[in-house]
């Protein structure tokens, strides 16, 4: 009853206006879900420091511009760069000493690493909120038809279609795809075929974390106060929508992404007064998604190897 | 060796002895814990969020403590020293910090924080354990509501709620909206109090849209999508000022032109910093302004800060960080500095004590009677707009 009095109530305008907004905040979650999942279809680990690979991107990006007064464009192509090199230098030191321990050393081992990225943040940027520099045309607003657009939410769900295209393409139709392909399905038997499996699991780093910061950087952009622990909550979400679409499975995660979004931005729409408990509704996903289908929405049945 | 084998008894044995003697007699307790304070320093706590979300708040109230400390280092010729505690922000985090003060530091006094939620977390722990405090901005009036040993030098939100919602009315307000921050004290109670009083001035039904959000949030498109069709005069969105200023660009740029009014939190740099030009023209209550400063020790303070910090003037949390410096001094100058029941007892007792915001008298609960200031932000700096006595809503 209540639902059918909101919708009612609701003017088209308003309703777009909320469809917008789902979908470039779902287009972000999806972004920098596809990095836990590619770190987990490979190593079966959850990075959990991805979220402040995404707090550091951020940082990178306001310093050029502000600090060093390097023009966007080229502040972006350099952050995208060092957050892929951030990436890979994680793995390296915290992860790759650790790949004949049992998979719960490097679990924990990853929550150090994500404490160690925060409290360095904290420590070297201070603990007071930065504001993201506003980008020409990009930040501005765009009202069409009485729908007030940020510009960049434009280009959000545009860009992380693109990179779910490219990144498909690279792991189904290059070499690389496919070494990555086998060590995610049994990483004994790709090292015994010839795969340089440390050469791999570098690259699958330096890739989702070439993403998270691609994320990073649009969410400055859309959300510009920045914090050392701004990536833990969307990346709380996004590692939900991981698991929402499957874990493992990199349409999933964008599935999950567009689904934790929409969904935390409709409830709020049409259930107000739970405004309050919009964090709740990710976490109401995951349990269901647990207990109906543990696997995610896309994930396919895994006999756990021996 | 027979030797030896003697005097490492008479060691043992005198060891075994003391103990049992430090166990046994409370006296010897006593005089090892009286020993820092005759060494020469007294020590008084000092309660703020140095990081996290409420950092900037923090350390704009350490400002204004450290500066009374470097104006009045001593008491009856002892040195005042500070400990400084960083409650993070965080609610379970206050608690341990408060505790550590009390017992590892044990400190006789404790001054902070901002934040009620965060001064709330260490109430029961300064009312058990007796030590008292003195809140620096926390406004929620829970915070000294039956606890003897919290006091505060801020005014309290159902004044500071009224303040706001008569200057919303007086500007022609109909019908408003209130956005609050549902996880924390400080703006749900504020909320609470502004929307009675608005009621109470233009009705019932002129609060159009009470909308929440979380501590932390970043995105808050939803709920101002729906405030907007509602078309309010006015949005009153009390909360932490990261998140307000985000709020607040983020109204305007899905095209809510209404004024936003908000509490003394905004009042940190930070809040500009973020919200950038967007947040020009706000309003929001404070306790102090440097331009109507006029009691002497006022004076002082600003001229100390001036030096300080130089070309910046300091807002209402700093003022009041200062304040509550003042009323621990005053009250440990006649009770002494050991017994920190005698001193609660000499701080609830305050009257008349000269501070930075006028003369500070506490009530029965603990809090002062206050006069409000209302600010602006203009060009990224915080600029007067009026002044607000209590007598002056009574009048009303």
């Amino acid at each position: 009853m209540e639902l059918f009095q909101a919708i009612t109530n609701m003017t088209a305008v308003s309703f777009a206006q909320h469809m917008v907004n789902g979908i470039s905040l779902g287009s972000l979650y999806a972004l920098i879900a596809i990095g836990y999942t590619m770190v987990y279809g490979i190593l079966l680990m959850i990075n959990f420091a991805h979220a402040d690979i995404v707090m550091m991107a951020c940082y990178f990006a306001l310093f050029g511009i502000t600090t060093f007064h390097i023009p966007w464009y080229l502040t972006f192509i350099l952050t995208i760069a060092a957050t892929a090199l951030l990436g890979v230098i994680i793995e390296r030191s915290a992860y790759r000493p650790l790949r004949d321990a049992p998979k719960n050393s490097v679990l924990i081992s990853a929550i150090g690493a994500s404490f160690l990225l925060e409290n360095l943040a904290n420590y070297l940027f201070s603990g007071r909120p930065l504001h993201f520099p506003d980008i020409p045309f990009l930040s501005s607003m765009i009202d069409l038809n009485g729908i007030q657009v940020q510009a960049i939410c434009l280009f959000i769900p545009v860009v992380t279609l693109a990179c779910l295209f490219l990144l498909l393409h690279i792991v189904n139709h290059t070499k690389t795809g496919m070494a990555m392909r086998a060590v995610s399905k049994d990483y004994e038997i790709a090292r015994v075929m010839g795969v340089n499996i440390d050469n791999i699991i570098s690259i699958t780093f330096a890739i989702g974390s070439a993403l998270a910061a691609i994320g990073a950087i649009m969410w400055g952009i859309r959300y510009p106060g920045i914090t050392p622990y701004l990536g833990v909550m969307p990346g709380l979400k996004c590692f939900i929508a991981a698991v929402v679409g499957g874990i493992g499975n990199i349409k999933g995660a964008v599935i999950g992404g567009f689904i934790l979004g929409l969904g935390e931005i409709l409830i709020v729409a049409f259930f107000p007064q739970f405004s309050g408990y919009r964090d709740a509704f990710a976490f109401i996903m995951l349990l269901l998604i647990l207990f109906y289908k543990p696997t995610g929405l896309l994930g396919e049945k895994m006999t756990e190897k021996v | 060796m027979k030797m030896k084998k003697f005097v490492s008894a008479f060691l043992a044995s005198a060891v075994a002895l003391s103990l049992v003697a430090g166990c046994g007699g409370g006296d010897k307790k006593k005089a090892e814990e009286k020993k820092p304070a005759a060494a020469g320093a007294v020590k008084v706590g000092v309660f703020l969020p140095l990081t996290g979300d409420n950092a900037a708040g923090g350390e704009l109230e350490l400002r204004g403590i450290k500066l009374a400390n470097k104006l009045h280092p001593e008491i009856n010729g002892k040195k005042i020293e500070l400990v400084i505690a960083d409650n993070k922000s965080d609610k379970a985090e206050a608690a341990n910090v408060a505790a550590r003060l009390i017992e590892k530091d044990k400190v006789k006094v404790i001054l902070g924080t901002y934040g009620s939620s965060l001064a709330m977390a260490a109430g029961n722990i300064v009312k058990d354990s007796k030590v008292p405090a003195i809140g620096t901005s926390c406004t929620n009036p829970q915070v000294t509501k039956g606890n003897d040993y919290y006091f505060r030098a801020c005014f309290i939100d159902p004044f500071q709620g009224t303040v706001m919602a008569n200057y919303a009315f007086k500007k022609g307000a109909k019908k408003v909206a209130i956005v609050q921050e549902v996880s924390n004290d400080y703006s749900v109670g504020l909320a609470k109090f502004f929307k009675e009083a608005f009621e109470k001035l233009a009705g019932a039904g002129s609060v159009v849209e009470i909308a929440n959000y979380q501590t932390g949030d970043k995105d808050f498109s939803a709920q101002l999508t729906n405030l907007k069709a509602k078309n309010p005069d006015a949005i009153f969105a009390p909360g932490n000022f990261t998140e307000s200023a985000l709020l607040i660009k983020q109204a305007r740029q899905l095209g809510i032109k209404a004024p936003f009014l908000g509490g003394d939190t905004w009042e940190t740099q930070d809040f500009v910093n973020v919200g950038s030009k967007e947040v020009d023209g706000v309003a929001f209550s404070s306790a102090f302004d440097s331009t109507k400063a006029a009691t002497p020790e006022a004076k002082k303070f600003l001229e100390a800060y001036a030096k300080e910090y130089k070309g910046e003037q300091p807002g209402g949390l700093t003022a009041l960080a200062y304040d509550s410096y003042l009323i621990a001094l005053n009250a440990m100058q006649k009770a002494g500095v050991d017994d920190s029941v005698k001193i609660r007892e000499a701080i609830a007792a305050t009257k008349d004590l000269e501070t930075t915001t006028g003369k500070t008298t506490l009530n029965a609960d603990g809090d002062p009677i206050k006069s409000a200031v209302i600010k602006t932000v203009k060009d990224g700096k915080f600029s007067f707009i009026d002044m607000v006595n209590p007598e002056d809503l009574k009048a009303k």
